[in-house]
């Protein structure tokens, strides 16, 4: 078991016809995702790497059944994209596109409200399932199946953790990651509530970095609700202030979304915070054998 | 992206957002001539820099003759302002804003912000004006009022009259408010603003709003459907090497540090400085390469940090994904190659590829050091820099 994805997902590839799209299609067969179909304006009736091409996502849905999609498409025609995936019913959607613009994703958000959808990112390395299923761009092989779940703001971050739980021996049942983007779908504590309902997830590995107030408030759902063992890192105890450190939302302003009051609320939590990221592997191991 | 209150001021009249009558001057004679074609028997010369805290610094002077207009033009232009936003070096004032005085009755605060708990843009106002609102939000959090904005309707008149009575206005004034604080969410979403703040707002004597001050910011990702926001860019207030790196496609943030550092992804890149700082070293940059980055931009990339003098030793960090370690260390070859290595190089290599990566930087025979894992790579570039 694990959460969001497994070998019953069926996915499509919004921008499936792009360079990256194409790109990362070829990647996600070879790692073992069934990927069946993806969708182009204009380019219906094509193949790409042997699955079929649509030009709308609904039929896509009615010749498919697939139930996922991942988004490639430029940052201007993204929104559009994650609104027609919501429309045609598909229940996961997932966008790696960086540099979609902040109001786009308000629309978005404002326009999913009452749909029954799962979005995650944009700015993101997408969401995976060691051995089952792998949406997005992250280097499946670093991955191992087990037991312990994975959510992050950063990509390589995400990976280096990932790497460090490996090389210990320790599997993963999924990896989320959530983006780096100020406005985005899926937020930490939804990703730790999955997990913690999850039967086949023993602990959780949380990745947040400086900007907002998002790990603030997983860290409180965490004291309140968490009974599995977490063990986290932020980024940018170092950065400085009112500058943007790459992430559109990783940003601090006006005193808050700073490394220390994340870290303070989170150790306030129970949470294990690694102080370098190199030993976020070994904080969990720790926190598994307390 | 920032721009100037000038600049800020001109989009607010384009949207009927009121503001005094001004004129923007870049040397002195143009501030007086300024003055003069503005009238009246009041002018405030001000210090035109992407920096708030400018009244403190003496970057913004009342002046009751034009004498005195040329007097403050001639002391402001050319200064360095030190702020609390500025760093410790400053900020040099190159352009003036002169601007008619205003009959002030009362202060207030009023700002647009995207906030990321309701997924939105939130309006925030306070009867503390000329406050920073951090401070207010501080001591006395009770004074902000805030009103989430529906994406779909806007700002309902309804919520405009809300904050209007809380921050206590009266008669004409509510719906003058209310006018004005629509016109500014207009404002601020047809441009893909990230922030409008106006601190202060005044209200006259005659019960006028006016925005005394006025601060933009725009997202990024969205200029590219802004061209004349873009236009209003003063690279004159950036650091020249992160627009150097924008160039480049690369994001890069300068720092106080002697160790230069090459990552790839945001996150891990501001892990490296963590973790250089948590062994006791201090970075000299934040660079973001990429996720696609190729041989070339990591040479640009390169290039960038040897520039920096006071670099010391270079710890590139790649998590290779879709980028391949391989690709990375051709252009680390590449580039010591043209751009010539004068200081140590430490390089961790993991993920993709990595046994071809490590292969080609051993068989390049340049100098460079190789590292097993981030702390290795750290501990390492500290360690040369000790010598």
């Amino acid at each position: 078991m694990s959460v969001l994805v497994d070998e019953s997902t069926k996915l499509i590839v919004q921008g499936i016809t792009g360079s990256t799209g194409s790109f990362h299609t070829k990647q996600m067969i070879e790692y073992g995702t069934n990927v069946v179909g993806g969708v182009t304006p204009g380019k219906g009736g094509q193949t790409v790497e042997g699955v079929p091409v649509f030009n709308t996502v609904r039929e896509a849905v009615e010749e498919t059944g697939c139930n996922a999609t991942v988004i490639y498409v430029p940052p201007p025609f993204a929104a559009d994209a994650i609104m027609e995936a919501a429309e045609a019913g598909i229940e996961l959607i997932v966008t790696i596109t960086e540099g979609v613009p902040v109001q786009d994703m308000i629309t978005v958000n404002r326009y999913l409200q009452d749909k029954d959808v799962t979005t995650i990112g944009p700015n993101c390395p997408g969401v995976i399932t060691p051995g089952a299923c792998k949406i997005g761009i992250m280097p499946g092989h670093i991955h191992k199946p087990g037991r312990v779940g994975v959510v992050s703001r950063s990509g390589t971050l995400t990976y280096e953790a990932v790497g460090q739980l490996t090389a210990l021996g320790i599997g993963q049942s999924t990896c989320i990651g959530i983006g780096g983007d100020p406005i985005n779908g899926m937020n930490f504590i939804d990703s730790l509530e999955l997990f913690e309902n999850d039967p086949d997830t023993d602990a959780v590995v949380m990745i947040g970095e400086i900007g907002g107030t998002a790990e603030e408030e997983a860290a409180a759902w965490v004291a309140e609700n968490m009974t599995k063992p977490v063990a986290g890192f932020i980024a940018g105890r170092t950065a400085p202030p009112g500058k943007r450190m790459g992430h559109a939302g990783a940003i601090i302003s006006g005193g808050t979304g700073t490394a220390e009051e994340k870290i303070k609320a989170m150790e306030a939590a129970g949470i294990a915070v690694a102080l370098s990221p190199a030993d976020i592997g070994e904080t969990l191991q720790k926190a598994l054998n307390d | 992206m920032n721009i100037h209150e000038y600049q800020a001021k001109q989009i607010f009249r384009d949207y009927g957002v009121t503001v005094p009558e001004g004129v923007a001057a870049f040397d002195v004679d143009e501030a007086v001539a300024g003055a003069e074609e503005l009238g009246g028997s009041l002018w405030v010369v001000k210090a035109q820099i992407h920096a708030g805290g400018r009244g403190k610094a003496g970057g913004v002077k009342l002046a009751k003759s034009i004498d005195e207009v040329r007097e403050h033009a001639d002391d402001i232009l050319g200064k360095t302002l030190v702020t609390h936003q500025t760093g410790p070096d400053g900020q040099l004032v190159r352009r003036l804003y002169v601007e008619q005085g205003v009959d002030i009755d009362r202060e207030l605060y009023l700002g647009l912000v995207i906030d990321r708990a309701t997924d939105g843009v939130v309006l925030m106002a306070s009867t503390e004006g000329g406050v920073e609102i951090e401070t207010v939000a501080e001591e006395t959090p009770e004074k902000i009022l805030k009103v989430a904005i529906d994406p779909l309707t806007g700002l309902a008149d309804f919520q405009a009259r809300q904050i209007a009575f809380g921050l206590g206005l009266e008669g004409k004034s509510v719906f003058r408010a209310v006018k004005f604080m629509k016109a500014l969410y207009q404002a601020f979403v047809d441009t893909d603003a990230s922030t409008a703040e106006i601190n202060p707002l005044v209200v006259t004597t005659d019960g006028e709003l006016i925005a005394l001050d006025a601060k933009m910011n725009f997202d990024a990702n969205a200029l590219y459907r802004h061209p004349s926001i873009e236009e209003l860019r003063d690279e004159g207030e950036e650091d020249p090497a992160e627009l150097e790196a924008k160039e480049h496609g690369l994001s890069y943030v300068n720092l106080d540090g002697n160790i230069g550092c090459m990552v790839n992804g945001a996150g891990l890149a501001m892990g490296t400085m963590d973790i250089i700082k948590h062994y006791g070293g201090e970075p000299a940059n934040f660079l973001d390469v990429g996720g696609g980055a190729d041989a070339q931009t990591v040479t640009e990339a390169f290039k960038l940090i040897t520039a920096d003098e006071r670099v010391k030793v270079i710890f590139v960090n790649i998590f290779g994904g879709i980028m391949r370690c391989d690709v990375i260390a051709e252009g680390v070859v590449a580039a010591v190659k043209e751009v010539g290595l004068e200081v140590p190089l430490v390089v961790r290599l993991a993920g993709t590829n990595v046994d071809e990566g490590k292969k080609i930087l051993e068989e390049s025979t340049l100098d460079i050091v190789s590292a097993d894992s981030m702390a290795d790579g750290a501990r390492k570039a500290i360690d040369l820099l000790e010598g």
